[in-house]
């Protein structure tokens, strides 16, 4: 037995609980108010429950199993928050020590039971996951036989679908006839379609409202296979890279394909002189300069032109100038530059004054590029500098030895060797910020501090990502779908004459208000009983 | 302008005073006479005018800075006032509640005189605030949210309406519990205010989590102290005990006389009417069609949930991915827009799917306005990052 044949003479699929065509309810103690879910229909999670498959269908397409899963990422969500993540913690410092170290033995737990990268594990991953199966799986099971049942009804219903109803009434009407012109002209103004079969009515609108949710969990499931597109190689870049004022550089995550010129980083403050008067006190309370207006690099980009020869310097075509601000990141090609960081006044050249020490007689200055230092300096007459070594950002290391912490100039430091006509073989000196030492002894020469100058750098980050558009179109359709669902709603009144009497019943899928009043308006000024709401009559 | 703009301010504040007395009126008339409601009529008028004035204050306000009011604690929380009372009264003209009034009014004024606690002068803009999506996405995000929270507002007539309380149970507990938070944003209130009049202040010197030295500003007596605080002002009140340096110490401080002055001014309503506070207001909502309400409530939440999509979710992401390179961060301001859109998408799966209607959904739609505030307050306040303005 693959069909329940009603006796209206449709034929129904088995398991479902109101004929789709007459809406007579097959179960023998059907409740005194119809479950006008999904109209009565078969769904196949209701049906069937024998193999495997059917039994997995059957967990996610629970709404209940539906909402533990909500409920259940949103708790861990919550948690996530209550420590910052491990890409909000400083990136100088091990996780594991941080986070006892600033959070006690709760901020242990919280590292070691994974929460401090919760939104990246594999357990929130697999979450989301489920949420999406379950979604699909869900909407499969219902949509369908939803669709059907829509589809297939009839315009007359059986008796007892219509007393059913929440809203119900039944009127002695002694012309029905000539009421009924009336009657669907109220409809039709009130935008409903009007069906008649028999001086019978079936009027209904806003059905499209009820694929609202399938079109959201539609919208829904696109926006997760473009978050899940994020770990295909190549849909997506993201670097950041430092570059200096008047520094062109290839911008990492092109291929090679674009340069780009850093002329100059700016950075300012609010001050108080400068703003309109209204803003004075806001910054009087931060304090003048202390709040930041503006961080902007002016940048141009440039393309390179013919075959990458390694060794050889590339030929650039200039694309475009930009001021790269904050909100403003610089477009080409799918590509977007963000200003993301910068630092003030890095060093770039150091001078420095070759003098007796005795009689502070010059002989010369020598500027050092601190980023590509020269290895010989000449100052004629005989006087030449060599610089032996270089240290970048000086420290001395745990042997006591100088040593650097990075390439970046922070604080460098020097071994130079000082060749002059009456000391032919040179004498040694390290000089470093505010100190010098000479190891081999006392000198005649000094090395003295002449001045510098300094720079700014800016952080861009580089962005390219091919999910965007499928993220985009994901949470329009959602949006489309949620808006379909909850600002329209399908209304449903059937009209029907039964025995010398008028039977009126009305369903919504929500806004009960909304339709009762539509439902006094029409019923106003005719013989028809405007319906009671028999939901109120248990109370 | 400015000048001008804080006087409207004031002026609506006090007209949502007025127009909830009026609502309060009206509630009283209706067991006299039936008929066209009088009080309710001027309620709702007030209301407007009220409306119309806080919409003066933020429009100059907006001429004033030269941007939208809506960049830091103060001017985001008014608006969130402001838009609880705009959605009021659209809800207000579909069903007709007075009783809608009586109940929204008082927690729009509450969280506008909890906003004019935070520093209120008008403040240029950081460079990651200085774009359109700034007010597109704020001012969507606080209509969708002030659209919720009228569903808290009808969930709690619904729950003083039907919570039993002939004896005390778990409901009638948590309650009370609601309640009384509610009385201790009035205590907030009204001890910052108290303390700013008496211009109270004193200065700790302390060492902060990086074991630096800095110094703290108390404008309340300390009644928990910095991490090794010292206290520098004379004739002030020494803290009772230390905090580890990891807690605000100050904001502890603020939240311990808010609860305080929550206690007392609930202790003494509670000695004044002899019951318990839902017991008292139960006769005010005896006479409302409980369907309604609940309906009331769950149309708010299926108006309000698609406005909220949009705005903290879809347009706090396409901002997000022009100011901060990514769509989604994992900041904590963005992960408690997710935990209420999953809370109020649970909300409407539970109600359509297992029928959770009436008490239920009642308390559901508490617990997500508890959401919302905790998104409000706590995370702005609490949970440091880089949606956290700065406030004190
Ligand atoms: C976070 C994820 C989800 C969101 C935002 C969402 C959103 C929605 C919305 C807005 C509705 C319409 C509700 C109404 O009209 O009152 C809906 C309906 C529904 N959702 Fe979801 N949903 C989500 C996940 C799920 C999951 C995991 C399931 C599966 C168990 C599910 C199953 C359903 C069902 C069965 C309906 C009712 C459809 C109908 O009766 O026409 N949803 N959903």
């Amino acid at each position: 037995m693959e069909h329940v044949k009603c006796e209206c003479g449709h034929v129904n699929p088995i398991g479902t609980v109101l004929c789709e065509s007459c809406g007579k309810p097959f179960e023998e103690n059907a409740p005194a108010l119809l479950d006008m879910r999904y109209e009565g229909s078969a769904r196949r999670s209701q049906t069937y429950n024998k193999t495997i498959i059917d039994k997995v269908w059957n967990f996610f397409s629970s709404v209940k199993v539906g909402v533990w899963l909500i409920v259940i990422t949103l708790i861990a969500s919550a948690i996530g928050t209550i420590y910052p993540q491990e890409m909000y913690i400083p990136p100088t410092v091990t996780p594991a020590e941080y986070y006892e170290e600033q959070y006690g033995w709760l901020g242990k737990w919280y590292y070691q039971l994974g929460f401090h990268d919760l939104y990246g594990s594999w357990w929130y991953m697999l979450l989301i996951a489920l949420i999406g199966v379950s979604l699909v799986i869900c909407s499969l099971d219902r949509v369908v036989p939803l669709y059907r049942a829509l589809k297939k009804q009839g315009v007359t219903r059986n008796e007892q679908f219509l007393r059913r109803q929440r809203l119900f009434s039944s009127s002695h009407v002694d012309n029905y006839e000539a009421l009924l012109p009336q009657i669907k002209e109220k409809l039709a103004k009130h935008r409903y379609h009007i069906r008649e079969e028999n001086g019978n009515i079936l009027a209904e609108k806003g059905r499209f409202s009820r694929w609202g949710p399938y079109v959201n969990h539609i919208g829904l499931i696109i926006f997760l296979i473009g978050a899940m597109l994020r770990f295909v190689p190549g849909m997506y870049v993201d670097e950041v890279f430092w570059i200096r004022e008047g520094e062109t550089k290839e911008i990492p995550g092109t291929n090679g394909k674009y340069f780009l010129k850093n002329e100059k980083f700016i950075f300012q403050v609010y001050e108080k002189e400068k703003e309109k008067k209204v803003f004075q006190e806001a910054i009087d309370r931060v304090g003048s300069g202390m709040m930041a207006k503006n961080y902007q690099t002016n940048a141009v980009l440039y393309e390179r032109v013919g075959p990458i020869i390694p060794g050889e310097k590339p030929k650039l075509k200039k694309v475009k100038s930009f001021s790269i601000r904050v909100n403003e990141p610089l477009k080409h090609d799918h590509y977007a530059l963000y200003q993301v960081d910068f630092k003030l006044n890095e060093l770039s050249k150091m001078s420095f004054h070759l003098i007796d020490k005795q009689t502070n007689k010059q002989f010369g200055t020598i500027t050092v590029d601190l980023l590509q230092p020269k290895d010989e300096y000449d100052l004629g007459n005989g006087y030449r500098v060599q610089l032996l070594s270089y240290f970048p950002d000086f420290y001395f290391d745990e042997e006591g030895n100088p040593a650097t912490k990075s390439k970046v100039p922070n604080n460098p430091a020097f071994v130079f060797k000082m060749i002059t006509p009456d000391r032919p073989d040179g004498e040694v000196s390290f000089t470093a910020i505010r100190q010098t030492i000479e190891p081999l002894g006392d000198n005649k020469y000094k090395m003295a501090f002449a001045g510098m100058e300094t720079r700014n750098v800016s952080a861009l980050t580089v962005r390219r990502d091919f999910t965007l558009w499928i993220l985009g179109l994901g949470g329009a359709i959602f949006m489309i779908g949620l808006i379909q669902g909850m600002y329209w709603n399908h209304r449903r009144i059937w009209i029907q004459r039964i025995n010398g009497e008028v039977l009126v019943a009305a369903h919504t899928n929500k806004n009960w208000f909304g339709l009762k009043k539509e439902l006094a308006k029409i019923c106003e000024g005719t013989p028809l009983v405007m319906p009671v709401d028999q939901a109120d009559k248990g109370r | 302008m400015a000048q001008l703009s804080s006087t409207l301010l004031y002026i609506a504040f006090v007209l949502y005073l007025v127009a909830t007395f009026f609502f309060g009126g009206a509630i009283r008339d209706k067991k006299a006479k039936s008929g066209p409601d009088r009080w309710a009529m001027i309620g709702i008028a007030v209301t407007i005018a009220g409306f119309v004035a806080q919409l003066g204050y933020f429009v100059t306000r907006w001429i004033a800075a030269g941007h939208a009011p809506v960049s830091n604690l103060f001017e985001f929380t008014t608006f969130f006032g402001m838009m609880l009372v705009g959605a009021f009264i659209v809800i207000y003209f579909i069903y007709k509640t007075s009783l809608l009034g009586l109940f929204t009014l008082p927690i729009a004024i509450l969280v506008i005189a909890y906003a004019s606690m935070f520093p209120r002068e008008i403040s240029p803009l950081i460079p990651a605030l200085q774009s359109d999506w700034l007010h597109i996405h704020v001012t969507t995000a606080a209509a969708g949210e002030a659209i919720l929270a009228v569903s808290f507002a009808a969930g709690l007539i619904y729950l003083i309406c039907v919570v039993d309380q002939s004896k005390a149970s778990k409901r009638t507990f948590w309650l009370e519990v609601i309640l009384f938070c509610l009385i201790s944003t009035l205590g907030f209130v009204a001890a910052t205010t108290a303390f700013r009049l008496a211009d109270y202040e004193a200065k700790f010197e302390w060492i902060d989590k990086n074991n630096q030295q800095t110094e703290m500003v108390y404008h309340m007596p300390a009644l928990v102290g910095p991490h090794e605080g010292k206290l520098k002002t004379e004739g002030r009140m020494e803290p009772l005990v230390d905090m580890p340096a990891i807690i605000n110490a100050r904001k502890l401080n603020t939240v311990i006389w808010s609860l305080f002055a929550g206690a007392i001014l609930y202790g003494l309503l509670r000695l004044v009417l002899r019951k318990r506070i839902a017991a008292a207001l139960q006769p005010l909502v005896k006479n409302i069609n409980l369907d309604l309400v609940d309906e009331i409530s769950y149309r708010s939440v299926a108006i309000g949930f698609p406005v909220f999509t949009l705005g903290a979710l879809v347009f706090a992401m396409i901002w997000a991915q022009i100011a901060w390179t990514r769509f989604w961060g994992w900041d904590p301001k963005e992960v408690w827009a997710l935990i209420t859109w999953l809370f109020y998408a649970a909300f409407l799966h539970l109600r359509l799917s297992k029928g959770w209607h009436g008490e239920r959904s009642a308390w559901l739609a508490v617990i997500g306005f508890a959401i919302i505030m905790f998104n409000l307050v706590a995370v702005n306040l609490v949970i440091a990052g880089l949606h956290s303005y700065a406030g004190s």
